[in-house]
């Protein structure tokens, strides 16, 4: 008996869970069913095993301390929810800050891209890809490895692929403990412009209490091409890790795959162009310096941010939480007019009810968050492709940004870095790839770092256009309205990020923040989509030589990991002792399974 | 007793955001390769069980609390990152968890996994305010009933090692704080230094004795009255709500790495977030603190007389002495 794809069934699945998933942010949890014959997985469940409760303690407080309470979400992008709750901060109270307080902003935005996408890709990722890692899994890859000269190998300094593995070997590979030195430069960076890493002290709706001086810019600007010259052997160097798997694993591309469906809510605000009023924010939209955008089977579908903003649907299916469907809205029409549905962020209410463990009910913290595409009529589980892909697939496509570092064409995106102390000045293409899969998310992960470092350096050279000029205010004073809406869209490093607030009576009434993990850690929805994780790894097929008494689940890993998960906002794998759990004579791989 | 080698056994499974992880990352004084590879005399070798920098996946990384837990293992630090939610208020479920129990396939809850280790540790550390105190997580009107470890463990409780649990707080935790309290501990386990010395808030007393204000580099404008209503300016900042005068913390004087960043000293007011009473006791943070009005009130008359009167010293100054010319002028 065949599938519908032709491919033979399986007799036998094995229970394989991992719980905890170690190098990523936060509680993750991935169970899955594997077919050992075949080698695939069959079945996938994410879960995350924290609540804390932010939309629920915010009712009541003062919607100024809105961004020093929220940047606690996450602790290594906290700052991106800080900046992304000013944002709608500004919306509401009706307030612009002035143009240096935006690159001030931008460069400490631009520094924590730098930082995470360093300290995750090597740190973390990069033990995925390690010498210590490939020995255990597969063998075979890795004596191949010995054998094949790294074609970048006099820029980066590894000669062969298996120098490469040994460079990331944990707390002993010089290339990991190079990449955790770098990550503190960065770091040094982003506090130069907002206070303190992860929760900034600087930022404040209005602008921001950073004290802008030629010294500030040049303690930056110093580090940053220190930063630079790191770069130009970091890239290749990843360039050649990935290429080798594709060469040494024929159908890893499969890895991970998943339809293109990628989400980007736009990064950097271009200060000539944005006034956080919701009725110009299809303009302002599209001047960001990352440009915000929804890519759907490799085309760009949506581009203007109200239509983003009017289409994103909080589904509940698997999580331990009770629906609001019978409460009254918080906002019916949004300021343009249009109507709010009643599942989007704005008129969401959190009741939490926690509940034991139930796959075939509910089974994690995570809710569900679709984008509602009016054009099909699909609730669509949008993923970030773990921040990157998605910010240059939207970003490339759409062809606007140009900051002469940085400059997209359609297909493209060409990132030019200048001289720096070990190499002359040189170019990065990223080019769209042809699959949105593991191995892709990886790489736009390394040129997205060339990228935010050839945005701040565009940045530096506004900020002290500025602070020449004499124009060094950074903040303007605001009133709190007694009933206001807004609404904020940034990228956090690993992905798309809006928080919504209402206020009434000048206190929060209602405060929901949407980061990228809930969209790709998302379970089940109530109309039964798994969410990217779950249907990333289902899709896997699996290349690893070890059975199921040795099994590390490496390629599933590896996909989990190419979102980079980041759960205090959910993934759970249980990997027991392999014991077989069902025997399956019917069909199960094209049937959604 | 020396102690040749220890676990360092770390759970962020508590209400937290695994900030004081990453913060620990970026730390220098010591660094945690430095603490890992063995770089610091005198101190015992070191095996660091973090699961976000960890190698193992699943139940590999879960067998070293395992083994903890059921006495297998040697000496361990434990060291918690996030509040402690209170379990008891469900009939079912759970707030938070850490792996999953092979027996029931239910997740073990982070209370059970404190239960089970607290009394086998050789010391345990509170990483980050959550831990310490409750912090974010504890604010009023949150559904979790959360804690931090001492409210949980009990204010009195001590290792067998006798010692009392050590809170290091901040939000999230100053990287080279947190690394050089685990240092001393480390020290201590080797043998020859002194009981670790800590205040009635469980704090260590030589980073947490000065206020924000006594090593803040913006005093000198409160000591003259000078103070801004506008953020990004160089002056005092208390009337944007600053609690610097009277939090206990060290980060204004130490910068946040490596002596750059920080709060007040670079224009971001003091929220309060390594103290007890955090966040509740400062909000709303952007208003000033009530106690400030009279303290900055009383100070203006002072502050701006001996203002004006350095002035004319400074203009004074500011000139060369007379003879400093040329012959021929």
């Amino acid at each position: 008996m065949n599938t519908p794809s032709g491919r033979p069934l399986s007799e036998k699945l094995v229970e394989m869970s991992w719980d905890p998933i170690t190098r990523v942010v936060g509680s993750l949890g991935i169970h899955t069913k594997i077919d050992f014959e075949n080698r695939r997985v069959a079945e996938c469940h994410t879960t995350s095993s924290i609540f804390r409760g932010y939309s629920v303690f915010m009712r009541g407080k003062d919607p100024r301390d809105a961004h020093l309470i929220t940047s606690r979400i996450c602790g290594i992008c906290g700052d991106n929810h800080a900046a992304c709750a000013t944002y709608a901060q500004n919306m509401a109270f009706g307030v612009t800050p002035p143009a240096l307080a935006e690159w001030i902003i931008n460069l400490g935005e631009a520094a924590e891209y730098m930082f995470d996408h360093n300290l995750f890709q090597d740190n973390l990722v990069g033990v995925d890809f390690c010498e210590q890692m490939v020995r255990a899994t597969n063998p075979s890859v890795l004596a191949k490895a010995e054998k094949t000269e790294a074609p970048h190998g006099e820029t980066h300094g590894c000669r062969t692929i298996a120098d490469i593995m040994r460079a990331l070997n944990p707390f002993t590979g010089a290339f990991y403990l190079e990449a955790l030195r770098m990550s503190r430069l960065t770091r040094e960076m982003f506090c130069l412009m907002e206070g303190r890493h992860v929760h900034p002290s600087t930022l404040y709706p209005g602008g921001v209490g950073t004290v802008p001086s030629v010294q500030l810019f040049n303690d930056y600007l110093v580090r940053l091409l220190r930063y630079i010259d790191f770069l130009k052997r970091c890239v290749p160097l990843h360039d050649d890790l990935f290429d080798f798997f594709y060469e040494a694993l024929p159908g890893y591309e499969e890895v991970g795959r998943r339809r293109v469906l990628l989400g980007c809510w736009g990064s950097f605000q271009n200060p000539e162009v944005c006034d956080y009023q919701y009725r110009t924010m299809n303009e302002w939209g599209k001047a960001m310096y990352v440009t915000p955008g929804i890519v759907i089977d490799g085309k760009l579908a949506v581009e203007d941010l109200v239509d983003i903003n009017l289409g994103i649907r909080i589904l509940l299916g698997s999580s331990f939480y009770g629906d609001w469907e019978n409460d009254a809205p918080f906002v019916t029409h949004d300021p343009l007019g249009n109507a709010v549905d009643q599942r989007h962020p704005w008129n969401q209410t959190t009741y939490p009810t926690p509940r034991k463990r139930d796959f075939s009910k509910q089974y994690t913290w995570v809710m569900s968050p679709r984008w509602f595409d009016k054009t099909s009529g699909e609730h669509l589980a949008l993923d970030t492709g773990g921040g990157p892909l998605a910010r240059f697939w939207a970003t490339a496509l759409a062809g606007r940004v140009d900051m002469g570092y940085v400059k997209a064409t359609g297909k493209s995106v060409k990132i030019h870095l200048p001289k720096t102390a070990n190499f002359d000045e040189c170019d990065f293409e990223w080019r769209i790839p042809k699959w949105s899969n593991t191995l892709e998310r990886d790489r736009a992960r390394s040129y997205f770092q060339a990228y935010a470092a050839a945005a701040a350096l565009y940045f530096i050279e506004q900020a002290f256009k500025e602070v020449h000029a004499g124009r060094t205010g950074v903040w303007n004073e605001f009133k709190v309205p007694q009933e206001a809406i807004g609404c904020g869209f940034h990228e956090a490093v690993r992905g798309l990020l809006s928080h919504h607030v209402v206020i009434r009576g000048g206190r929060i009434a209602n405060y929901h923040p949407y980061p990228p993990t809930p969209w790709n850690a998302s379970p089940r929805d109530s109309l039964g989509t798994p969410g990217p994780y779950e249907d990333a790894v289902m899709n896997t097929p699996l290349f690893e030589e070890n059975g199921p008494g040795e099994f590390k689940g490496i390629d599933i890993m590896r996909t989990v990991r190419s979102f980079d998960p980041c759960l205090p906002c959910g993934v759970h794998m249980y990997m027991g002792d392999g014991k077989v759990i069902q025997a399956r004579h019917s069909p199960m791989f094209g049937a959604g399974g | 007793m020396t102690i040749e080698e220890i676990d360092i056994l770390w759970i962020t499974a508590g209400l937290g955001c695994d900030g004081d992880t990453i913060s620990m990352t970026a730390a220098t004084q010591p660094s945690i390769e430095d603490i890992v590879l063995g770089i610091i005399p005198g101190i015992p070798k070191v095996r660091f069980r973090n699961p976000v920098l960890a190698f193992e996946v699943g139940d590999d990384f879960l067998k070293f609390f395992h083994d903890a837990a059921e006495g297998k293992a040697g000496d361990f630090i434990l060291v918690v990152e996030g509040s402690i939610p209170d379990e008891k208020r469900n009939a079912e479920g759970f707030w938070a968890a850490f792996g999953t129990d092979k027996e029931t396939g239910q997740p073990i809850t982070t209370c059970e996994w404190i239960d089970r280790l607290a009394p086998k540790a050789w010391a345990v550390v509170a990483a980050g305010t959550c831990a310490t105190y409750g912090g974010i997580h504890a604010m009023d009107g949150n559904p979790t009933g959360c804690m931090g470890l001492a409210d949980y463990l009990g204010w009195e409780w001590k290792s067998g090692a006798a010692i009392p649990i050590v809170n290091v707080p901040g939000c999230p935790v100053q990287p080279d704080n947190f690394m050089e309290v685990l240092l001393y501990l480390l020290r201590q386990a080797a043998g020859g230094v002194p009981m670790i010395p800590l205040d009635a808030a469980l704090r260590p007393t030589w980073l947490f004795s000065q206020t924000v204000h006594e090593g803040c580099d913006r005093g000198g404008y409160y000591e003259q009255g000078d103070f801004t209503s506008q953020h990004g300016k160089a002056q005092c900042i208390v009337k944007l709500g600053c609690w610097g005068p009277v939090v206990q913390c060290n980060v204004g004087k130490r910068g946040w790495m490596n002596g750059i960043g920080g709060c007040p000293n670079v224009g971001g007011i003091c929220i309060g977030c390594t103290m007890p009473g955090f966040p509740d006791k400062f909000m709303s943070f952007m208003d000033q603190p009530p106690g400030s009005m009279l303290s900055s009130q009383a100070i203006q008359t002072y502050g701006k007389a001996i203002r004006a009167l350095r002035g004319f010293t400074q203009a004074s100054l500011n000139k060369e002495p007379p003879w400093r010319k040329r012959a021929d002028d």
